[in-house]
């Protein structure tokens, strides 16, 4: 599978990551390359084998639902770069 | 052209836990913004998810509870979208793996018959935080506190066909959550909505229409008109030879439309995968079955039990064990006065006719259970008659007060008392010579209707409170004999 141009511009504004347009032709191709290497992979039998979701071999560990953390919102409000009111500012959502 | 409407719901339903989904911070409603958040919930680099044990104990009481499979591995994944209420810039949800899978749950239909719809899945994910827009020196502030809260998104299949086969879905929904306790059920506060997506079909076409999905309903009533003006709208856009974007809207309750969202909110590409924080959740049978062996009486149950042990009719089981509170007001009032069917009768008759008329819901009823029962007490020892008990039902509802007293205050006593009511008899068919004589020239089988007005008269000279089965007993032998 090969990606065009157009598709980097798409992941790249999907991911708010800026491309320039010059990198945009080198990320298609060693994508399009990592791609090719997967679609090498597919050709592989894997009949009766199940889809690995996490390659540990474990499973998920559970927390008691206890309350554990108190109110720290002066610490992580000291570290914002806008607030008021106990509110994190943030560039205008809607206008 | 003769329309078919196809509407199927994904419901949030906020689990009751004390800790978030993911952290060890507060979950709940209503504290300052942004005091109950960890390093966790702001998506700080390097700050780990540790899944709350609790929300995995309720996701699986609601598929037991459901009759649906619960699934003994289950993942979580990342779903990719930027949103600043959303920090870490992607949602934890699950995708291929959810924890319960095909379910079902039957709504009764207006016409009293049972539906079944199918659910098709329920999965965990965590809350985003809130934007608020008023300004803020042209910023938008964030609160985090409900980020990580823990949800379990119910879908259903497109398996409803009108707007209230809808509601009657969200509410027995409702019912469910509540009763097994998983969530408050708060609408309003937001702990349980829903989305709707909705389509319209000629009829007899299999193929399904094209939808828009309405986001965000937080009313049974919202439920209702929100799928009905999207209805018309649809349908005027056919009929004039047009075409249905899909799309997702927003239901303006204040104008009573749906409208597009902006275009920027709905750039779905959410690239989900697998979330490498977090590993697989692995339960087996003996963890299910606990669980399932733990949930209390369910809707359908209570419903059947209604009719096996209180011997209530089948609908009137289906109306009163609706809602959890609904049921628990009757069973309160049953406990009360030992009537069961005069009890169901008071709740779905006048109970529900006053808080339509004043659209209120079971828990803000001014009329305590107590009170209905004693009530019920009065009118099943002869104390009042029907009419009487309306009378203090209304003063209940309205003024609150005490059952005894509001009976003596107004004179609503019923005069049982045979002299007393003799004499009224008396002084009525002593003044009303012309009815006695049409009543005696009539024939036998036709004075029972004349009876009515004699009836009337004392009634009226009673002021109401006459026991109206003596009345007609006395009257019956004293107009007899003169004829």
């Amino acid at each position: 599978m090969a990606l065009e141009n157009a598709d980097i511009e798409k992941i790249a504004v999907l991911a708010r990551l800026q491309v320039t347009h010059s990198e945009t032709n080198d990320y298609a191709n060693s994508i399009s390359s990592i791609l090719s290497l997967m679609d090498q992979m597919q050709l592989v039998n894997t009949d009766g084998v199940e889809p690995l979701s996490n390659p540990h071999d474990a499973t998920q560990r559970l927390r008691k639902d206890e309350v554990t953390c108190d109110n720290q919102r002066e610490a992580f409000i000291a570290i914002a770069p806008a607030t008021e009111d106990g509110l994190y500012l943030v560039p205008k959502v809607i206008d | 052209m003769s329309w078919e409407i196809v509407i199927g719901l994904e419901i949030h339903v906020q689990l009751a836990t004390k800790s978030k989904l993911f952290s060890g911070a507060k979950a709940g409603f209503g504290a300052a913004p942004n005091t109950q958040t960890t390093l966790v919930d702001l998506g700080m680099p390097g700050a780990l998810p540790v899944f709350n044990q609790e929300a995995l104990r309720m996701a699986v009481a609601f598929g037991t509870a459901i009759d649906a499979e619960v699934c003994k591995h289950s993942v979580f994944a990342r779903k990719n979208y930027f949103y600043p209420d959303s920090p870490k810039g992607y949602q934890t949800s699950q995708m291929d793996h959810p924890i319960v899978g095909l379910g079902h749950l039957d709504i009764q239909l207006e016409d009293r018959s049972i539906k079944r719809i199918g659910v098709t899945r329920a999965h965990l994910e965590e809350d985003a935080g809130k934007s608020l827009h008023e300004d803020y020196d042209g910023m938008t502030g964030i609160d985090l506190n409900r980020s990580s809260t823990p949800l379990l998104e119910i879908v259903s299949e497109p398996d409803m066909r009108n707007a209230k086969e809808a509601v009657a879905y969200m509410r027995k929904m409702h019912a469910i959550v509540t009763t097994i306790g998983i969530s408050d059920g708060n609408m309003a506060e937001g702990s349980m909505r829903c989305d709707a997506n909705v389509s319209i079909r000629p009829k007899g076409q299999e193929k399904l229409g094209t939808r828009a999905e309405l986001k965000n309903i937080n009313s049974f009533k919202f439920i209702e008109r929100a799928i009905n003006v999207e209805v018309e709208r649809q349908i005027d856009i056919l009929e004039d030879g047009g075409k249905i974007v899909q799309e997702t809207r927003l239901y303006d309750s204040d104008k009573n439309e749906t409208r597009p969202m902006r275009s920027k909110e709905e750039a779905n590409d959410y690239r989900y995968f697998p979330c490498p924080d977090l590993l697989p959740i692995e339960i087996d049978d003996a963890y299910i079955d606990a669980i399932r062996q733990s949930l209390p009486e369910l809707p359908d149950q209570r419903s059947a039990r209604f009719v096996s042990q209180l011997g209530l009719s089948e609908y009137d089981a289906s109306v009163l064990s609706a809602s959890r509170t609904l049921a628990d007001y009757f069973e309160a009032v049953v406990l009360v006065c030992n009537d069961a069917k005069l009890s169901a009768n008071w709740v779905t008759g006048e109970l529900s006719k006053y808080m339509n008329q004043h659209n209120v819901e079971i828990d803000q009823v001014p009329v305590t259970a107590v009170h209905l029962g004693q009530l019920i007490n009065r009118i099943m020892d002869d104390t009042i008659n029907s009419k009487g008990a309306k009378a203090v039902f209304d003063e209940l509802w309205n003024q609150a007060g005490e059952v005894d007293a509001i009976i003596d205050a107004n004179g609503l006593k019923q005069v049982s008392d045979i002299g007393a009511i003799e004499a009224m008899v008396d002084d009525v068919i002593a003044s009303s010579p012309k009815q006695v004589q049409q009543y005696a020239d009539a024939e036998v089988e036709k004075r029972g209707k004349m009876l009515g007005f004699f009836m009337g008269q004392v009634m009226k000279a009673s002021k109401g409170s006459a026991n109206p089965g003596q009345v007609n007993g006395l009257l019956k032998k004293k107009l007899d004999l003169l004829c």
